[in-house]
């Protein structure tokens, strides 16, 4: 029998909330709103149309939908980083409009030449928005905490892999678009698995680095200089380079053969922390296009391409060419919203968004927009920074390098900075799997940036009496 | 780990500069070249939306643009689209532009500097802005009579005709030829298949062969070895050349010979006069190698080969080709072997010894008009040097008329004195067996030239005629062409 707890101190004030960046978040939400409307009735204004009910459409489904995001992210990791689901808001509804707005050129086009109205992407587009931002709660509700995920590293891992080779070993018919063998293709349906594996390998990835982190660490020969691996320990690189070959050889796909080695080659240097694994890395790499280049037709036209777009315009360079037109014409203010003709470039809401919202938001809008890239990508490689394990460090700079290099793929692709390669900019192309996969990579990026924002746990404070206080107690001897 | 992950930052930071410097070179520094090229059919497609200025020539309606009511809100239209195809050029919304619709683009999309008063007044008075107008030089009856006389007969050619005192170009005919209407069309699978069958003609038509092409003057370039020989101060007309049959080339086996083995009269020599009337090519292959490389080079020259010219539309350079011995030398001077002459450019030879060895600039646009159909600028006459002494012009005028008097051939304009020069030029690489490109350059009347002409029927206008020549198959075309331009009928 206890005496009555009075000896307990009276519980301490609450302390005031820390504030956790929700309140700007909404205003930020709020202001995006106000800028994709804005564009969006420019684009209404040039193209001559009128209020339509599609417009309504549009404008609606965008607010109601970030603002069940923004409740979920209250709900669910409310300490998270307040600028990285404004940024993606932003570019998801800047990309919306421009898909509205080239879908009004291809009716145009349509009705000038007298043949049939072709399908509006957008309805489509702004479903594949539903169902990324469901995923995106889904992910906040599920994932409580970004550790328990270190514990299916593997299944991730087996996942990715199967998700990856799985077009490349289904017939063509199925899997091949464009030439590249990147879908999955049910009916009208179309995935690229491809997106979701990028995800699973970061997850294995960053799991498998941080367990097998000493092991990579343990000196190996010295040499010029650097600590060079030794043989045993290459088998993650060996793996990666594997893998890109794989989907190069099997999918015809350079863009994401490049970036899951890029992606790799960044998470094994930060779990390392040696330069020499990126020098042999990027030797792999210059060795890979090398041996690419000689065996492989498609890659000889793809440089080719991108040394002189002009030489064969009429066909191979007919696109980047386009492209390259349509950003000139834009120049630095851009024609405005609506007032270019972006459509003439092949592609125009996929691969090419970039000289879509080039040529008609100008350089000074495409640099906006690669702004607004830098912000989210340096608050996920922010949040990498500040959160105290070393597995989410490395998911945190995996996810936020993922995006870096794939805008730096595509967008240098489309504006003949390297040889072009078909990705699509993420929140901006028109895409389905790329957009849901990017929502569920950003919900990750948000549960780390929580985790590491949100204050320690207090610990119970219970501080033992002094001595002198204690009572006295009548031990009754055993019997 | 988190010196890595700073790193990888400041690896990002990089990335997106890259991507922004990147951006700024292809918006920035080469936006101009991108927008303006002619296959960026995006300044096409907004120009379509304003009024396009008229091509025009004396007061006849070329090329104009007509209201629709589709999206591009003009239709640009062409009358005789054919006849004038390789002037006015063609103008698509898909496949871009040529001629003087290229050429002269910024006066007609009105976004010239000349216009520029035009522009500012259209925005004050809210007035639709619309292009300036081109007035060409061309004569309408003329242009009209040549591409009549290559076309009925079927003929691969071209047609030059120029004022002599101003080079103003009365006529530039190209055929087979094309019909831009088509092209411009806002339809696009009708402008598709337009393209498709033009672009595979055989021969083709899209290629303006008056300015485009290069081909063998043959015996028209002895005219250049007479203007450098009496130049030279060491030949008369009546000095003496060499009337053999066939000539050892110097230094080879390989034989010249004159046109079916003739000699050059019955005498064992021949007269400059005699010899140029005859064309003989013995006798002006060793003419060539006594004058020398230089002298032949440097009369050339000043005729104007080897000039870049615009007129607006760039012209393809003239060339003599390498001349490397006396051999070459030899085949050079009687207009074979390398030496090739766009038709204008020989127009322009018999132009230039009809305005006594000045040397005026060829140019189709006479005057730049304002929406209004007022002048904006005029053309003045442009000299580009002097290729002879008049005196020597006066030389070639008389021989050139001594040459036209000896010609057969139908189409003699009575009371008018015509002093020319044909040319029966071997090509390809079996000479012997290939019809061979004919010409006949000239000008007329000799005492007071108005225009000169320089016809060119590629293949001996037949595939199978082996024995046509200049004098048989192009020569009736110019007189008849020589006749419109003097104000007679066809």
């Amino acid at each position: 029998m206890a005496a009555p707890d009075t000896r307990s101190e009276p519980a301490p004030l609450a302390p005031a909330p820390l504030p956790n960046g929700r309140g700007i978040e909404l205003v930020l939400l709020a202001f995006a709103a106000v800028l994709v409307t804005g564009a969006l009735v420019l684009v209404e204004a040039n193209q001559e149309q009128q209020l339509t009910r599609s417009l309504l459409f549009v404008g609606l489904a965008y607010l109601g939908l970030f603002t069940i995001a923004h409740f979920a992210v209250r709900r669910f990791a409310p300490f998270a980083d307040p600028l990285i689901l404004p940024c993606v808001a932003l570019l998801n509804g800047l990309g919306l409009v421009m898909i509205h707005r080239l879908d009004l050129a291809e009716v145009d086009q349509a009705l000038a030449l007298g043949r049939d109205v072709p399908t509006e992407l957008i309805g489509r587009q702004v479903a594949w928005t539903a169902i990324g931002l469901a995923l995106f709660v889904a992910a906040l509700w599920l994932v409580r905490d970004h550790r328990t995920l270190a514990r299916y590293a593997y299944t991730a891992g087996f996942a990715g892999i199967v998700l990856l080779a799985l077009p490349g070993l289904l017939p063509s018919s199925i899997s091949e678009v464009n030439g590249a063998k990147l879908w999955i293709r049910v009916g009208p349906v179309g995935i690229q698995p491809g997106e979701f594996a990028k995800i699973l390998l970061i997850v294995f990835f960053a799991a498998f680095l941080v367990q097998k982190r000493d092991l990579f660490t343990t000196a190996g020969r010295r040499f010029l200089g650097m600590e060079l691996p030794r043989a045993r320990d290459l088998a993650p690189l060996l793996l990666a380079w594997g893998m890109s070959v794989g989907v190069l050889v099997l999918e015809n796909d350079l863009g994401t053969s490049l970036l899951f080695f890029g992606i790799l080659l960044a998470m094994l240097y930060v779990a390392t922390e040696r330069v020499s694994w990126m020098l042999i890395g990027l030797m792999f790499f210059f060795a890979g296009c090398t041996i690419a280049y000689h065996l492989f037709a498609h890659v000889r036209v793809r440089v080719q391409v991108w040394l002189d777009p002009f030489g064969d315009f009429a066909n191979t360079g007919y696109q980047i060419g386009q492209a390259l037109f349509s950003l000139g014409t834009g120049g630095v203010g851009g024609t405005g919203l609506g007032a270019g003709r972006p459509d003439l470039v092949p592609f125009a809401e996929s691969d090419f968004m970039l000289s879509s919202l080039g040529e008609e938001l100008g350089l000074i809008g495409l640099a906006a927009i690669l702004v607004i890239y830098l912000v989210l990508i340096t608050r996920g490689l922010r949040s990498a920074l500040a959160v105290r394990d070393s597995f989410g460090k490395l998911l945190a700079a995996g996810l936020a390098f993922a995006l870096a290099l794939q805008i730096f793929i595509v967008a240098g692709g489309a504006s003949k900075l390297i040889p072009l390669t078909g990705l699509t900019l993420p929140f901006l192309s028109y895409g389905g799997s790329s957009l849901v996969a990017n929502y569920a990579l950003v919900a990750l990026l948000l549960r780390i940036s929580h985790a590491a924002r949100a204050p320690l746990p207090r610990r119970p404070a219970t501080p033992l009496p002094p001595i002198a206080e204690a009572g006295t107690e009548l031990v009754e001897r055993p019997r | 780990m988190n010196t890595p992950i700073r790193r990888i930052a400041i690896a990002v930071m990089v990335m997106i500069l890259l991507l922004m410097s990147n951006l700024t070179y292809v918006q920035v520094v080469k936006a101009g070249d991108y927008r303006n090229d002619p296959r960026n059919q995006r300044v096409l497609l907004s120009e379509y939306s304003r009024k396009r200025g008229q091509i025009s020539a004396n007061n006849q309606i070329l090329a104009s643009s007509v209201e629709t009511n589709d999206r591009l809100r003009y239709q640009r239209q062409y009358s005789d689209g054919a006849v004038y195809g390789p002037i006015t050029g063609y103008y698509s919304v898909i496949y871009g532009s040529s001629g003087i619709e290229r050429a002269s683009d910024s006066v007609l999309n009105g976004s010239d500097d000349r216009l520029f008063g035009r522009r500012l007044s259209d925005l004050i008075t809210g007035r639709d802005p619309s292009g300036g107008n081109v007035v060409l030089t061309i004569d309408p009856n003329v242009q009209q009579t040549a591409y009549d006389q290559l076309q009925r007969n079927g003929y691969t050619g071209s047609v030059v005709a120029i004022r002599p005192q101003t080079g103003e170009i009365l006529a530039m005919v190209s055929t087979p030829s094309f019909d831009p209407n088509p092209l411009a069309s806002h339809n696009s699978d009708q402008q598709n298949s337009a393209w498709k069958a033009d672009r595979d003609a055989n021969p083709p038509v899209l290629i303006n062969r008056a300015i485009s092409e290069t081909y063998p003057p043959g015996s028209t370039f002895k005219l250049i070895d007479t203007a450098a020989a009496l130049s030279s101060g060491r030949y008369t007309p009546d000095s003496q050349l060499t009337a053999a049959p066939r000539v050892t080339l110097q230094g080879t086996n390989t034989t010249l010979e004159n046109f079916n083995g003739n000699a050059c009269g019955t005498s064992p020599t021949a007269s400059l006069r005699d010899a140029l009337q005859r064309s003989c090519n013995t006798a002006f292959a060793t003419l060539g190698a006594d004058l020398g490389e230089q002298a032949i080079r440097d009369q050339a020259n000043a005729f104007g080969i080897g000039q870049s010219l615009s007129i607006p539309m760039p012209v393809a350079p003239s060339t003599i080709g390498d001349i490397p011995d006396t051999a070459a030398l030899e085949q050079s001077a009687i207009g074979q072997r390398d030496v090739a002459l766009t038709p204008l450019q020989n127009a322009m030879i018999v132009a230039t010894i009809a305005n006594g060895g000045q040397v005026m600039a060829p140019h189709l646009v006479k005057e730049i008009q304002s929406q209004e159909l007022d002048p904006v600028a005029t053309t003045e006459p442009d000299r580009l040097g002097r290729a002879i002494d008049p005196t020597v012009a006066r030389t070639l005028t008389d021989l050139m008329v001594n040459n036209e008097n000896s010609y057969q051939g139908a189409g003699k304009i009575t009371g008018v004195q015509i002093a020319a020069k044909t040319g029966t030029a071997e090509h390809g690489n079996d000479p012997k067996n290939t019809p061979p490109h004919v010409w006949y350059v000239g000008f007329a009347p000799a005492n007071n030239p108005q225009v000169a002409v320089a016809v060119l029927v590629e293949n001996g206008g037949d595939r199978n005629n082996l024995a046509a020549t200049g004098g048989a198959v192009a020569g009736p075309i110019g007189r008849a062409v020589i006749r419109a331009a003097l104000g007679g009928g066809q």
